[in-house]
């Protein structure tokens, strides 16, 4: 605390320090640590009990850089607003001077914890453009659901855990990340990255199943199985983590609707809507698996909707892990070759890159293989002339490319519809009316990654 | 081009590329051509040496189609005209509606952009239509669509019926203005900022019209296409690779 303290040198301010201001506004106290001892001197001195507090855009609670903007009367918010565009990147304008495969390099950069599902929803609108989607070897179909069950499993727990941490669950959070870490493994055993993998490319994915993925994956699954009653048992019943998350951020169906809510605050008010069952992509009709609600609206019924979702993901999994050790040595790219990437990787002495059988092809047999090879690479393929939108369930709710095209090597437009970005617009319906400490849980709720938001 | 006056007309005459033709009340036409390509590759700056660098090739866009569009497109279209000629206000009718565009197993209403509120309300209102769900607006840029540089692109979402389709609004460059229609899809109110943010559209009618992503006092509007990307050229090992809107390009 600032027992010890001492009163900044006027000439000399401390730049870490409570300052005060008087401004056109009313008076603007600066505090950026411990020091709400000046806030409550300035504000004793008049009777007035509203204030307005910026929360953030550097708060460890708004899940990066949201700002939030809080108007509070006493302890309860009386207006809640909130500014966004802290982590925008200009993701969408740097596509349109890359060719269309780079475009996955960068739209998986977006929502960082959902990678492949930024992938997948740009590369279905651009294989619709391409008129391919009946075309996708059944091996890279099932991949690409591999894969986003995989990662929608990671990703919840980021949710469940972070959003435990901001009420003091902490053993939610270390026991979450634990989990999380072992989806990355795999992650990074089939693809080679942890994050921002540009796997799921147009025409279908960027390599085949490394040996020894489906055996990791069938552990994962047995270990998921015992581990993901842990935070039942932890939560569930936990009353001191019910106590903090029911009845907050109440959000029905029709309010939902009209905010353009989607994804597990929809489910949690009670309606099953599920894009991958209400319209398939990527061969989801295949699949046994259902859509989970709870009957709340609120944020322990997002949460609850969020667990049961795990296991339905690791349903999937399973599923996809029986399939694909049937489809050993099945291609994973489109046949079209003006389409598909000529080469596959492969690790060699000097790490990843290009496969030495591809190589001694090009380089050795075959000039024309290698002028393919050089204008697949550098100009890219054309996409012809038209505009798609095919939206996938992300984990956070429907998550759409309205890809454009003008017959170029390069997109003419690709705009994102984040769920994240239209979630965040139910922050003031949810927490207006509330406590400060509510409001947290309600945006916590809402699971906004800022990479997303702003991208 | 003769699609260049077609926003400012409010009679239900339109004639595109020359080719028009009627589906019951519906404009017809050939396909709208939104700029030009040249040369073999879409090199710019330095010589195309194919022999092909005086090539010219329009870049044509999806036309309007003739029924039957196939699946519930033909319902969806059947049930807005139902409703748009059961009403008489002001111009509003069947002239609404500019164009249906299917491609790719998509249906894209063309919608006039005064209409819009009213079309808005019409399909998310009608129980034959119930678009209960906006996916947001996403603004495109045509510098060349001479007259309709502008699309607003609105993707709408039926729960109840389980359809999607996609309404587009333009509007010219010199007069860049769109009802907006928060007060219809209330989630459509940072997506129009974002849209006003990024391309210039003022959407007439929003609360709080600022920009959401950019900082507040950010000169132009970054997606469009008359804005440069920005970069620097990087050396690496003696060499100097130009920024990405600068490099040799073959688009």
């Amino acid at each position: 605390m600032t027992a010890t303290h001492e009163e900044p040198d006027p000439t000399q301010p401390d730049p870490y320090g409570a300052s005060e201001a008087e401004t056109s506004q009313g008076r603007v106290f600066t505090v950026t640590g411990q020091d709400w001892d000046t806030v409550v001197e300035g504000i004793s001195e008049t009777a007035d009990e509203r204030v307005v507090v910026n929360m953030g855009p550097q708060h460890p609670s708004t899940h990066g850089v949201l700002r939030l903007i809080l108007e509070l009367e006493g302890e309860t918010v009386t207006e809640a607003r909130c500014g966004i565009g802290y982590l925008h990147t200009g993701i969408e304008k740097n596509m349109e001077y890359r060719s269309w495969v780079q475009g996955v390099t960068f739209c998986t950069r977006m929502d960082y914890l959902s990678p492949f599902y930024n992938e997948a929803t740009y590369v279905l609108g651009v294989e619709r453009l391409l008129d391919i989607e009946d075309d996708i070897p059944e091996k890279a179909q099932v991949m690409r659901v591999l894969l986003m069950e995989l990662n929608r499993i990671s990703s919840h727990l980021v949710c469940i855990a972070t959003g435990g941490m901001e009420i003091g669950a902490l053993t939610v959070m270390t026991i979450g990340f634990r989990e999380r870490e072992l989806v990355l493994d795999l992650f990074e055993l089939i693809t080679g990255l942890r994050m921002n993998h540009a796997f799921i490319r147009p025409g279908g994915v960027a390599q085949d199943l490394p040996p020894g993925a489906l055996d990791e994956i069938r552990d994962f699954i047995a270990l998921m199985k015992k581990r993901l009653p842990e935070y039942a048992a932890l939560c569930n019943a936990n009353p001191i983590f019910k106590a903090r998350l029911e009845g907050v951020g109440h959000l029905d169906t029709a309010g939902c609707l009209a905010l353009g809510l989607s994804g597990p605050p929809l489910r949690a008010a009670g309606y099953p809507w599920d894009l991958r069952k209400t319209q398939p992509y990527s061969g989801y009709e295949e699949y046994d698996f259902d859509v989970q609600t709870w009957d709340t609206a609120d944020a322990y019924g997002r949460f609850r909707v969020r667990l049961a979702e795990m296991w339905e993901s690791l349903r999937i999994v399973e599923q996809c892990a029986n399939r694909l050790s049937k489809l050993e040595g099945a291609p994973v790219m489109v046949a079209d070759k003006k389409i598909a990437w000529p080469s596959q990787l492969a690790i060699g002495s000097d790490g990843m890159g290009n496969s030495l059988d591809h190589i001694r092809h090009i380089m050795g047999e075959s000039m024309e293989a290698l002028i393919h090879h050089f204008k697949l690479v550098t100009e890219g393929f054309r996409v012809p002339v038209g505009q798609a939108y095919v939206p996938v369930e992300s984990p956070r709710g429907e998550l759409g490319a309205h890809v454009v095209s003008d017959g170029g090597t390069r997109p003419f437009r690709a705009h994102f519809r984040d769920p994240s970005f239209t979630n965040l617009q139910a922050t003031s319906v949810m927490s207006e009316g509330g406590m400060v400490a509510d409001v947290i849980v309600a945006i916590a709720s809402i699971d906004p990654v800022m990479g997303g938001v702003d991208r | 081009m003769s699609a260049d006056k077609q926003v400012e007309q409010t009679t239900s005459t339109e004639v595109d590329e020359g080719t028009a033709t009627t589906d019951s009340g519906v404009h017809g036409g050939g396909a709208p051509v939104r700029g030009v390509r040249t040369g073999m590759f879409g090199v710019s700056g330095t010589g195309d040496t194919s022999g092909y660098g005086g090539l010219v090739t329009p870049i044509v866009f999806p036309g309007a189609s003739q029924r039957p569009y196939g699946g519930y497109f033909d319902e969806v279209a059947d049930a807005l005209f139902e409703r748009l000629e059961a009403t008489d206000l002001g111009g509003v009718g069947r002239g609404a509606i500019e164009k249906v565009v299917v491609h790719r197993g998509e249906v894209t209403f063309f919608v006039r952009r005064e209409d819009l509120p009213f079309v808005a309300q019409m399909l998310r209102d009608d129980e034959k239509l119930r678009f209960e769900f906006c996916s947001g607006v996403s603004g495109v840029h045509y510098p060349d669509d001479t007259g309709r540089e502008l699309h607003a692109v609105y993707h709408l979402l039926s729960m109840t019926h389980n359809r999607r389709i996609r309404v587009e609004v333009t509007c010219p460059d010199a007069d860049p203005h769109i009802p907006s229609i928060v007060s219809i899809y209330p989630t459509n109110d940072w997506h129009e900022r974002e849209t006003w943010d990024f391309f210039g559209i003022v959407f007439d009618g929003h609360p709080a019209l600022t920009r959401i992503q950019m900082p507040d006092d950010w000169p132009g509007h970054p997606q469009r296409k008359d804005y440069p990307l920005g970069g620097i050229p990087v050396e690496y090992k003696g060499g100097t690779i130009p920024p990405p809107d600068q490099r040799r390009s073959y688009n």
